[in-house]
């Protein structure tokens, strides 16, 4: 049998982030983001809801990459054309996305980079929804490479999504939407239960110390009760590989490596 | 009869320096591309771009006829950075309003029936408030909850690219999704549709496709025909995107980074002249759609 990569697990790890969500609608944004949401359905929480990435409810997660365009069984319709009446702004979904920046309150940022809102550094997508997402439904982030750069050590250069930010809240607005709920990343599973919502490490991937992790982000983390990430079990390896027939998740984490460190 | 049909030189002639004009369709999706082209071709400036955008706001960013651009995001999908967009961020030459996709569906919404606002919660909590010049206003029932007043997004022109309409602009919109079409359409003054096929009178020739009109025609004041013209943008379920063109445009903005070098290629001196350069509209029309 090949050996587990680091991929799969952490697609294991994104679907653990869906379980008994409910009826609402997961997204996974990005091949790992994806397929964590469809494998989750397709496991331990077939309630949720999700499209084929384009404007139907699909009941059968589409396979990611190339395959003929109607390749798919539409059990349902969300366009984008409703998609914030139904979806967004009435708190019935959990979307998984890689942000550009995220800082110590989880505040993201995917808008741009240095500079000024007038003349940026490095102009990036926009806000999107993020806004809108961050303070309606729960989220959850994912990051190939745990880096400095990416959980950056003051406050993320443009603030895009809400976070848990005391001095972001203007008095009198409702924020009991605000659920930020996991963080996956090459080396470990983070969550917001510390002090005030700060930022966790729950578990550690096989052969990575909490003091990697640490180096690696650019201001203090929480420790919690720490266990080693699971491995996904052969059923939910057979599940992804169906999923992704084409491999799409190989090119997802530098060099693909294993699961499993060299010891 | 009600008689709307327009060549897009007209329509364009009816725009003018400083106005405020949307533009319909998502991304590289559903964009009336023709009608933008047909705006680089003449000497229009100063404009305030409202759009989700896509390379409608590259090429108009690009070829310097952009004063200001509404947006949540400017993208081409498979492409994610709008090349021609980001440069012209990057030199400082745009004002901007930045708000959260939501937010912009709600303005067009707000304009659409004639307030000055409608409140959200979107936009709470983040800098966007700030950096737009967005104010709040307090709930006036007991929960006096305060809330974002997301301003009105009014247009003075939109351009709307459509399946079908006939010479009064009796429209007829499908494919999977629409977008916010119908709110661009509302929330303007004006609003300009091209579309892949133009018909005298809609009853005596698609009647039992009639709920497909996704706006009524008081809302139309011109329409043209021009198959094709979401070109390298998709327009299901005749086309898909042209990820190839949009690849060459893209690479365009590096080498040679220069759009008066490039804009006869992207842009063509004529409609006519574009389309033979990328195979006619027979080769628009077979483009597969995408897969998402």
């Amino acid at each position: 049998m090949t050996e587990v990569t680091l991929a799969e697990l952490c697609i294991y790890a994104a679907s653990e982030a869906f379980r008994g969500n409910g009826e609402i609608v997961a997204t996974g944004v990005g091949p790992v983001p994806r397929l964590g949401a469809s494998l989750a359905k397709l496991t331990h929480t077939p309630e949720l809801m999700m499209t084929d990435g384009e404007c139907y409810l699909v009941e059968q997660p589409v396979p990611l990459g190339p395959r003929n365009y109607d390749d798919r069984k539409k059990a349902g319709y969300l366009p984008f054309s409703r998609f914030f009446d139904s979806a967004v702004w009435t708190g019935r979904r959990h979307a998984m996305v890689t942000p550009t920046q995220i800082d110590r309150y989880g505040q993201i940022n995917l808008s741009q980079l240095g500079g000024t809102h007038k003349q940026p550094k490095t102009q990036m997508l926009g806000v999107r929804g993020f806004p809108g997402n961050t303070i309606y439904h729960p989220n959850s982030f994912f990051f190939p490479s745990h880096t400095t750069r990416v959980f950056v050590e003051g406050d993320v250069d443009m603030v895009s999504g809400v976070g848990y930010n005391p001095a972001k809240r203007v008095a009198g607005g409702n924020y009991s939407g605000v659920a930020l709920k996991k963080i996956i990343t090459n080396l470990c599973v983070m969550d917001f239960g510390g002090t005030d919502n700060a930022i966790r490490v729950v578990s550690l991937h096989p052969g990575v110390t909490f003091d990697e992790v640490q180096a690696a982000t650019g201001f203090p983390l929480e420790k919690g009760d720490l266990t080693e990430t699971p491995l996904p079990d052969a059923d939910a390896l057979a599940i992804i590989a169906q999923l992704d027939p084409h491999n799409i998740r190989a090119g997802v984490i530098k060099d693909n490596p294993p699961a499993q460190r060299a010891r | 009869m009600l008689d709307k049909r327009m060549t897009a030189a007209e329509i364009v002639a009816q725009l003018s320096d400083g106005m405020t004009i949307g533009i319909g369709g998502w991304g590289p999706r559903r964009k009336p591309m023709a009608l933008v082209r047909e705006i680089l071709r003449s000497d229009l400036k100063d404009l305030t771009v409202v759009a989700y955008g896509g390379a409608d706001v590259g090429m108009l960013c690009a070829a310097g006829k952009v004063k200001k651009v509404v947006f949540a995001f400017v993208s081409l999908d498979a492409i994610p950075l709008e090349p021609w967009f980001r440069k012209a961020r990057e030199a400082g030459q745009l004002e901007v309003l930045e708000v959260d996709e939501g937010m912009f569906q709600w303005g067009l919404k707000a304009a659409a029936f004639g307030l000055p606002f409608l409140p959200t919660r979107v936009g709470l909590g983040t800098d966007l408030a700030e950096l737009g010049g967005l104010k709040t206003v307090t709930s006036p029932y007991a929960d006096g909850e305060t809330l974002i007043a997301m301003p009105a997004l009014k247009l003075d022109a939109a351009l709307i690219h459509v399946n079908r309409s006939d010479w009064r602009g009796n429209v007829q919109v499908f494919g999977p999704d629409v977008y916010y079409d119908e709110w661009f359409a509302k929330a303007a003054t004006k609003t300009y549709v091209s579309c892949e096929e133009l018909v005298d009178r809609m009853e005596d020739h698609y009647e039992a496709d009639a709920q497909y009109n996704l706006f009524e025609r008081c809302f139309v004041t011109g329409v043209v025909e021009m198959p094709g013209g979401a070109h390298p943008s998709s327009m299901p379920p005749h086309y898909g995107w042209d990820m190839k063109a949009f690849k060459a445009y893209a690479d365009a903005a590096k080498d040679p980074g220069d759009w008066a070098a490039v804009a006869d290629r992207f842009v063509g001196a004529s409609e006519a002249d574009y389309m033979n350069s990328i195979g006619g509209k027979e080769a628009v029309a077979a483009l597969p759609l995408p897969i998402f």
